[in-house]
């Protein structure tokens, strides 16, 4: 899969998980500080990719996916596998 | 010092006749039924295939889609009503009221049951892993309480009663009472529920409580007819802001009524029928009016429990005349869910927003669907028309599964 098709189907998930605009996601956006994500959208927002791109993201992992970019590189290394 | 009393100064209202107060009244006046066959699922091979659903409800008329996603359809009802009634008493904003005095008291009888078999089929289909982070907070029942107090920053008694079909007379009724004890100045109070759901339908018609009048949908809940077969489940809310007197008066706010008195009442009988001599109904009138200081014959209108059930309408029959004696067929009885169904948690709710509203335009609504009177059930239930009459006191009756009763006292002020 291609990183550009990955990185906006994540920004389409972010928008309607979040209730954000598409143009104001950035890769850099942190969901909690930048995006107002607050503890339980951050487990939703996960469940949306898992959903989405039809893999596991373990809660170890999962805590580690802060930002947009995070997302992006989880998927494409998950993917790729 | 003299007794704080509480009075009306908001009203709201989802309801199968309307989700406005105006449109809602207009068709309770009007005799018209929110009755018809059920939508949200296939009821095809249920016993009773009727509602009264809530029709063209939008809730981003009043949240974010991003919010509402996180709420039942029960919190979206409260929450809508809510806002309505807040609108309607002027107290959106907290900046010109003080905030830890605002409470908020709102039930449901049965809560997010929607969601919960819905969780319950997506945990079957994929695991625990796919549960949602907001199952619970958006299915419990104090969530509308507590999603209000967020929104509005009321800072005040913020709590849910849960009593079956008499949830939100309780929560008016209590919600009363914390203002005359002094915890709070205004409560935004009441009852939502929406449960047109497949366990819910076949919960109630397994305990052969639903019409099964499924041919003829709006001539179903025909309460004290002889043709009356169970009751009609119904979804909504109804929702009023109640406000010291003198608070109200201060900040120049409208009053439709007050809310003179409340009476609690345990049947102590049966877990779903009622006394056959309706005992525990009396009691629960007497309570409320003792509490209110109004003697019987200044009672001018009931709204009725009224529910379309064999037992339970000839039960508040009795004991209404029992309680008021050579009185009771001097009072205007009427149901309104035969025109609503059987809102449940929520029913008490959108009949104390009737109730006031009967005082503030003085029309008692009808019962429709009353055309061949059972002989035992012999009081006056205003028939099929509704009826411009003097009414200074109305009481509201609710009773509901576990033998709990509850009345209030509305009067004119």
């Amino acid at each position: 899969m291609e990183i550009t098709e990955i990185e906006q189907r994540i920004k389409k998930i972010v928008a309607e998980q979040l209730g954000v605009k598409e143009d104001e996601i950035k890769n850099e956006s942190s969901f909690v500080n930048d995006l107002g994500a607050d503890s339980l959208d951050t487990v939703e927002l996960v469940m949306a990719l898992e959903e989405e791109f039809e893999c596991e993201i373990p809660d170890e992992h999962a805590e580690k996916i802060n930002t947009v970019q995070e997302a992006i590189d989880y998927v494409s290394a998950s993917t790729s596998q | 010092m003299s007794k704080r009393r509480a009075v009306i100064t908001g009203l709201g209202i989802v309801s199968p006749v309307g989700n406005t107060v105006t449109e809602a009244w207009a068709n309770i006046i009007a005799g018209k039924s929110g009755i018809a066959q059920i939508t949200r699922f296939d009821a095809s091979s249920f016993a009773s295939r009727i509602a009264g659903e809530v029709k063209e409800f939008d809730i981003t008329h009043y949240l974010s889609a991003k919010d509402a996603r996180r709420m039942d359809v029960f919190i979206h009802y409260g929450m809508a009503a809510a806002i309505q009634a807040i609108r309607d008493a002027g107290i959106e904003d907290v900046g010109t009221l003080d905030a830890e005095r605002i409470g908020v008291n709102i039930g449901s009888g049965i809560g997010g049951l929607p969601m919960i078999e819905h969780t319950d089929e997506v945990y079957h289909a994929g695991g625990p892993r796919k549960i949602s982070p907001f199952f619970i907070p958006s299915t419990i029942i104090n969530m509308v309480a507590g999603n209000l107090s967020i929104m509005y920053g009321y800072k005040g008694p913020n709590l849910a009663i849960v009593t079956a079909c008499t949830t939100a007379t309780h929560s008016i009724g209590c919600s009363a009472r914390m203002i005359e004890y002094g915890d709070a100045d205004i409560m935004v109070c009441g009852g939502a529920e929406s449960c047109v759901t497949p366990l819910t339908v076949g919960g109630f018609a397994s305990a052969r409580a639903l019409s099964t009048s499924n041919d003829d949908p709006v001539a179903a809940s025909c309460p004290w007819d002889l043709k009356r077969d169970g009751f009609v489940l119904g979804e909504g809310a109804g929702i009023l802001v109640l406000e010291e007197l003198e608070h109200a008066r201060k900040r120049g706010a409208r009053i439709y009524a007050e809310l003179a008195g409340f009476g609690m009442s345990a049947d102590a009988h049966h877990m779903t029928a009622p006394c056959d001599d309706g005992e525990g109904a009396a009691r629960c009138m007497k309570n409320a009016l003792t509490n209110a200081q109004i003697n019987l014959d200044e009672v001018e209108y009931i709204n009725a429990h009224g529910t379309s059930t064999p037992l339970g309408d000839l039960a508040e029959t009795i004991a209404v005349k029992q309680y008021f004696g050579n009185q009771a067929k001097k009072i205007a009885v009427s149901s309104t869910k035969s025109m609503t169904g059987h809102l449940l948690g929520a029913a008490g709710g959108v009949e104390a927003v009737f109730s006031a509203l009967a005082i503030d335009r003085q029309i008692a609504p009808p019962t429709i669907n009353l055309h061949d009177p059972d002989p035992a059930c012999d009081l006056d239930y205003v028939p099929n028309h509704s009826r411009e009459m003097k009414i200074n006191v109305v009481l509201s009756n609710s009773f509901g599964f576990g033998g709990t009763n509850g009345t209030l006292v509305l009067r004119k002020i």
